[in-house]
């Protein structure tokens, strides 16, 4: 197995089932975040059910955070390789002529991401594990509402959340698609897969960024 | 027999082949082992040669020009393969087969030669199809035929516009089986500069690494030669750029016969010189010739206003039109052999009827097919009373489904669009099917030095049917060179390796090195490019479609003289050790200023018209080609004495035992 | 037309090159891009200059011989044609023209305009046939029907020339186009079954060891092959990849 990852076709399927795996996880988020804006208190009760489930905490989590470092390693590393392999580059070329931006700048939309994925840590992943494991608080299985629809108050943080989101509508549209190409699926389902996934990048980054908004719009007052 | 022995065996012709098979020597296999063969070429005759020799367990080194041999020339073919399967139960045989080549070659082939080629042609496809290439199929899944000039039956199998291409791939394939396990060694971008002869046998050549100009020597058992055609002697040509008689004219030079060297096929349908930049001539397929009609204005005064762009061809109506081939050969019409169609054209344009800026080209008119389809077209799709509109429509998608890639390449072009204007065509230089003499084992006059494909004379005559140059060189080198060639070497099987450190060796790349020496200290006022054209000019108008006795002494005398020329002023920029393309070109075009001389010497002693070889003076008056059987049924080989001019003539008399020598009529 | 080249010259392999500024002029529509060139040569000739090298040979577009970055894109602006088959009159009077050689770690240049496509050799020769011999006597050619879909599509990826253009389109200089249309064609066929997990292995192990870059799917390749070899192919690869690697 090993021999695999050392061959340039297996890099591209680790790439596609680590990005598949990864939208797999958008839709979930997607689905609970819009919960935010439609029943607070399922969206309290969903929240926690994640925050404190061992399976979700001690099984899927951990599983999610190597998908995520996966997927962005191995990115690196192909794009590495990529800049290698031409050696010397054009002194003209023409990018544009024969191939969509998007498919051309996975690195920059992704490293976009990657900021991102930080400050959104920074705000909620770090956030839960002070408050579970440095501060040790007890369980309150309602403050989770409260405290999304704060940290949507500051409006750099909101303009920076949605233009993130753009990127990452972005890089799935080329790569949600791409990522069946690349194990191999390629047949008389292929435009409707195309399709698909080219809705699936428009429509969930702008629920989130949706969400965002919507919170930013809506503070909660006291 | 002289000096010129042919080696046919003996025995009814239908069973020579296996009778010589069972009876020449062979090696063993663990011989097989100790013995080296270099070839030269890397195309059809080459590829599979090489392939087939490493199979059986010889050491083969392969030469080519190219980047790869994937790249010979070969690949250009685009309209098929013959082989006598009889798949769609015709009628088609060996014999007919064979027949239709020797009399498609105006009988000036060698019959034990072609009925071999027949024999070998079905093993041709069993080999090709277990190779993977894809050649067309039917929906039943069966392999698709279809029919070419000047034959009665479907023998051509075919891969699309590309079965040169799928051939070669297959042969380099099998090609790089052999060199993955270690069986040939492949030496690309390497050129054949010398034969070298150790005790008056072929042992080796000298090469030069064209990257990095270095001279090397290799040696071998014996050297094969399948270096194709010399047509860019004509400057002007179907053939690859590269393309050139360098191994050949060494070989020639060292001792091996040049045999025929004026039968040269003149293809009719290309697309016409548009200007002096013009650096070569693109090839339409000749299956155009099933649906398009030729014709030049019936009145002199149209053409002319046609050239001056002052009248559309499209305004002329029926009864202006000159359908000259149909109005000359009725029986046949368009669809006339080759030599003939190209013979007519020029007959036209020379009396001042042709259609383009340099009156040098005739029209290929697919109108009549368009609206004939269109017509068809509507009536199996129900329409009872369709206009004009609508019928050109449905026929111009039938024609684009049948030739379309065709019509889009005239397009790139000529920037006309075919199915609005008639294309315009003139013959171009195609293939040469005279070459080095050799054996009915492929041997030239040297021993050990071997010559197949279209480097070679042997079995296209004085003309050439479609689709019969692929098969001939598969034949020579996947089915005949290969066991032929054991009969010389197993004589060899205690020889050893052949060493390099020889005088042999010495002189030959002295004699290298002192000619590139000579190319590059030349006093330096035209470019190599310079006098390839001037040459191509003489060849063109004096050794061309049609030749006379007067033209041809004055082509001798003005090579001559050019030749000198150019030793004397030819411009090599560059380095010797290095890559140099111009020195690239020299190298060939020095050859191509002999061999001209001696090709206008060939032409002029052959008194006679047959083939691509039209001489004036001999035609009847109808102006057909007028053979002479009692005289020239023979091959003219020469051989090299010191200088092209001074080449003397042995003549190999053809005997047809199995077939009626007939004139060729096609009216 | 006059028109402003600027020219990829290097001397050799190790050599550092450079790009050199050229101005033509006289040069006709009619002509083909290669045949410009020629003119080009003529005149840097004819002042003692050397000639800038670039390989070709066919000029039918049919041999994969000639191999020119114009203007940033693989044999030029327009589509579903070689070089060779480029011609002037997709230019126009006063234009300039960026001439370079196909940029690929796997293709060095060896002089100019040329560069050494030898990797692609390599590739097939790792495993690009089906072992049948020559010297033996195979079955009758069709005692075994192929489906003409299946035979189409075989052929459809055989028409690729090996020119490169593919790897010099694509941003990663990958040659998966290259590989995959020689797999595919074998893969298609009955007789390419029986060597079929060993030949995709071995085929894309040496496409690896050439150092060619790795597929990112931009498509790049597929708008300018000259054969308009399909993507397609490149997903056959990749299934037939991990089915062999799987089943190895």
């Amino acid at each position: 197995m090993s021999g695999l990852i050392k061959s340039s076709l297996a890099r591209k399927v680790v790439m596609a089932l680590s990005g598949l795996f990864l939208v797999i996880f958008l839709v979930l988020h997607v689905s609970i975040n819009l919960a935010s804006v439609i029943s607070p208190d399922f969206f309290n009760e969903a929240s926690h059910f994640m925050g404190y489930n061992p399976i979700v905490q001690y099984a899927m989590q951990p599983i999610l955070i190597i998908g995520v470092i996966v997927h962005f390693v191995m990115g690196f590393v192909l794009e590495a390789q990529n800049r290698a392999a031409r050696g010397i580059s054009y002194v003209k070329y023409q990018g544009s002529a024969n191939a969509p931006w998007v498919s051309r700048n996975m690195i920059y939309s992704g490293l976009v991401i990657l900021a991102f994925l930080g400050l959104h840590f920074y705000d909620f992943w770090v956030h839960e594990m002070a408050y579970k494991y440095i501060e040790v608080n007890p369980e309150d299985p309602t403050r989770y509402y409260a405290e999304t629809v704060e940290k949507f108050a500051p409006f750099w943080r909101t303009i920076i959340y949605v233009i993130s989101f753009g990127l990452l509508g972005l890089h799935l549209w080329h790569g949600f698609q791409s990522s069946f190409q690349s194990m191999g699926v390629n047949n008389k389902f292929t435009p409707a897969i195309k399709t698909f996934t080219k809705v699936f990048a428009v429509v969930v980054p702008l629920a989130f960024a949706f969400i965002a908004l919507y919170h930013h719009l809506n503070p909660i007052t006291h | 027999m002289g000096i010129l022995d042919s080696k046919i065996p003996s025995g009814p012709l239908a069973d020579k082949w296996t009778k010589h098979k069972n009876e020449i020597d062979l090696v063993n296999p663990a011989n097989k082992r100790n013995i080296d063969v270099i070839v030269v070429g890397t195309g059809l005759a080459g590829g599979s040669a090489a392939a087939t020799l490493a199979e059986l367990g010889y050491n083969v080194k392969t030469f080519c020009y190219q980047d790869s041999p994937r790249r010979a020339h070969s690949i250009a073919a685009q309209g098929g393969v013959n082989a006598a399967k009889n798949y769609q139960g015709d009628g088609d045989s060996v014999y007919r087969l064979f027949y239709d080549t020797v009399k498609g070659g105006d009988y000036r082939s060698r019959e034990a030669n072609v009925h071999r080629l027949a024999e070998v042609s079905t093993n041709i496809i069993d080999q090709c199809v277990a190779q993977g290439v894809p050649f067309a199929r039917e929906y039943g899944g069966l392999l698709d035929n279809r029919s070419f000039g000047g034959v009665l039956v479907s023998r051509t199998f075919y891969a699309k516009g590309q079965t040169g291409q799928q051939l070669l791939l297959g042969a380099y394939a099998a090609m790089n089986r052999q060199i993955q396990r270690g069986k040939i060694k492949s030496y690309t971008r390497h050129e054949m500069l010398d034969l070298v002869l150790v005790d008056g046998k072929a042992r080796g050549i000298i090469a030069r690494n064209l990257v990095t100009g270095e001279i090397e020597r290799h040696s071998a058992h014996a050297v094969v030669l399948a270096t194709g055609g010399y047509g860019n002697l004509f400057f002007l040509s179907t053939y690859c750029m590269g393309a050139n008689v360098m191994a050949a004219w060494k070989a020639h030079k060292r001792g091996a016969f040049f045999a025929n060297p004026c039968f040269t096929q003149i293809h009719p349908t290309c697309i016409p010189v548009s200007g002096d930049h013009q650096s070569k001539l693109t090839l339409m397929s000749e299956s155009l010739r099933n649906d398009g009609r030729i014709w030049v204005p019936k009145k002199i005064e149209d053409a002319q206003a046609i050239r001056e762009g002052k009248l559309k061809p499209t305004e002329l109506v029926e009864e202006d039109r000159d359908y000259y081939l149909e109005r000359r050969y009725p029986a046949f019409g368009n669809l006339v052999p080759r030599d003939v169609a190209s013979r007519a054209a020029k007959e036209r344009c020379d009396a001042g009827y042709g259609v383009n800026k340099t009156g040098e080209a005739v029209y290929l008119d697919f109108d009549a097919a368009i609206m004939r389809y269109g017509r068809e077209k509507a009536l199996t799709s129900g329409m009872k009373n369709p206009d004009d509109t609508t019928v050109r429509k449905l026929g111009e998608e039938v024609v684009e489904a049948k030739y379309g890639n065709l019509f889009q390449m005239y397009e790139k072009i000529v920037d006309q669009n075919p199915y609005k204007t008639p294309m315009m065509i003139y013959p171009a230089v195609h293939y040469t099917m005279g070459g080095l003499w050799v054996d009915y084992n492929l041997m030239t006059t040297i021993p050990g030095c071997y010559a197949a494909g279209e480097a070679n004379f042997s079995d296209h005559g004085a003309n050439r049917l479609g689709a019969s140059a692929l098969m001939q060189g598969l034949a020579d080198g996947y089915f005949v060179l290969p066991y032929t060639i054991g009969d010389y070497l197993s004589d060899d099987i205690r020889t050893g390796p052949i060493s390099t450190e020889t005088p042999e060796f010495d002189e030959a790349e002295k004699n290298v090195r002192e000619r590139i020496e000579k190319l590059m200290s030349a006093s330096g006022k035209h470019s190599v490019d310079y006098y390839h054209k001037k040459l191509g000019k003489i060849m063109w108008n004096k050794c061309g479609m049609a030749r006379n006795a007067k033209e041809l002494n004055e082509a001798m005398a003005e090579i001559a003289a050019l030749r000198e020329d150019f030793w004397a002023n030819v411009k090599v920029t560059g380095e010797p050790n290095a890559k140099n393309q111009e020195l690239e070109k020299a190298g060939r075009v020095a050859d191509f200023l002999e061999l001209g001389e001696l090709f206008a010497m060939d032409a002029f002693d052959r008194n006679e018209s047959c083939g691509g070889h039209f001489r004036e003076e001999y035609q009847t008056p109808e102006g057909e080609a007028l053979r002479d059987d009692k005289n020239y049924t023979y091959v003219s080989a020469w051989e090299y004495k010191g200088d092209p001019s001074k080449a003397k003539l042995h003549k190999e008399e053809l005997v047809y035992e199995n077939i009626e020598v007939k004139t060729r009529s096609y009216k | 037309m006059k028109i402003y080249l600027k020219i990829w010259r290097q001397k050799n392999a190790e050599a550092k090159g450079s790009m050199v500024e050229y101005t033509l002029e006289g040069v006709e529509s009619d002509m083909s891009f290669l045949e410009m060139l020629d003119v080009l040569n003529e005149e840097l000739i004819s002042k003692g200059e050397e000639p800038v090298e670039f390989d070709h040979d066919c000029r039918e577009g049919i041999c994969g011989t000639c191999s020119l970055m114009i203007n940033g894109r693989p044999h030029g602006p327009d589509s579903r044609i070689t070089v060779c088959q480029l011609h002037m009159r997709s230019f126009n009077d006063g234009d300039s023209i960026v001439i370079e050689p196909w940029r690929a770690k796997a293709f060095p240049v060896i002089k100019d305009l040329i560069v050494d496509r030898t990797a692609f050799d390599r590739i097939q020769q790792a495993g690009g046939y089906i072992s049948v011999n020559t010297s033996g006597r195979p079955v009758d050619a069709n005692a075994i029907p192929i489906e003409k879909d299946a035979a189409d599509a075989s052929f459809n990826a055989a028409t690729c020339i090996g020119c490169g253009a593919c790897v010099a389109a694509c941003k990663n200089a990958s040659a998966m186009l290259f590989t995959s249309a020689k797999v595919s064609q074998f893969a298609l066929l009955p007789q390419g079954q029986v060597e079929a997990a060993d030949r995709v292995l071995n085929m894309v192990r040496q496409m690896d060891l050439e150092g060619f870059g790795n597929c990112t799917n931009t498509g790049a390749c597929e708008i300018e092959c000259p054969k308009g070899i399909s993507l397609e192919n490149i997903a056959r690869m990749n299934r037939e990849y991990l089915a062999a690697s799987v089943k190895g």
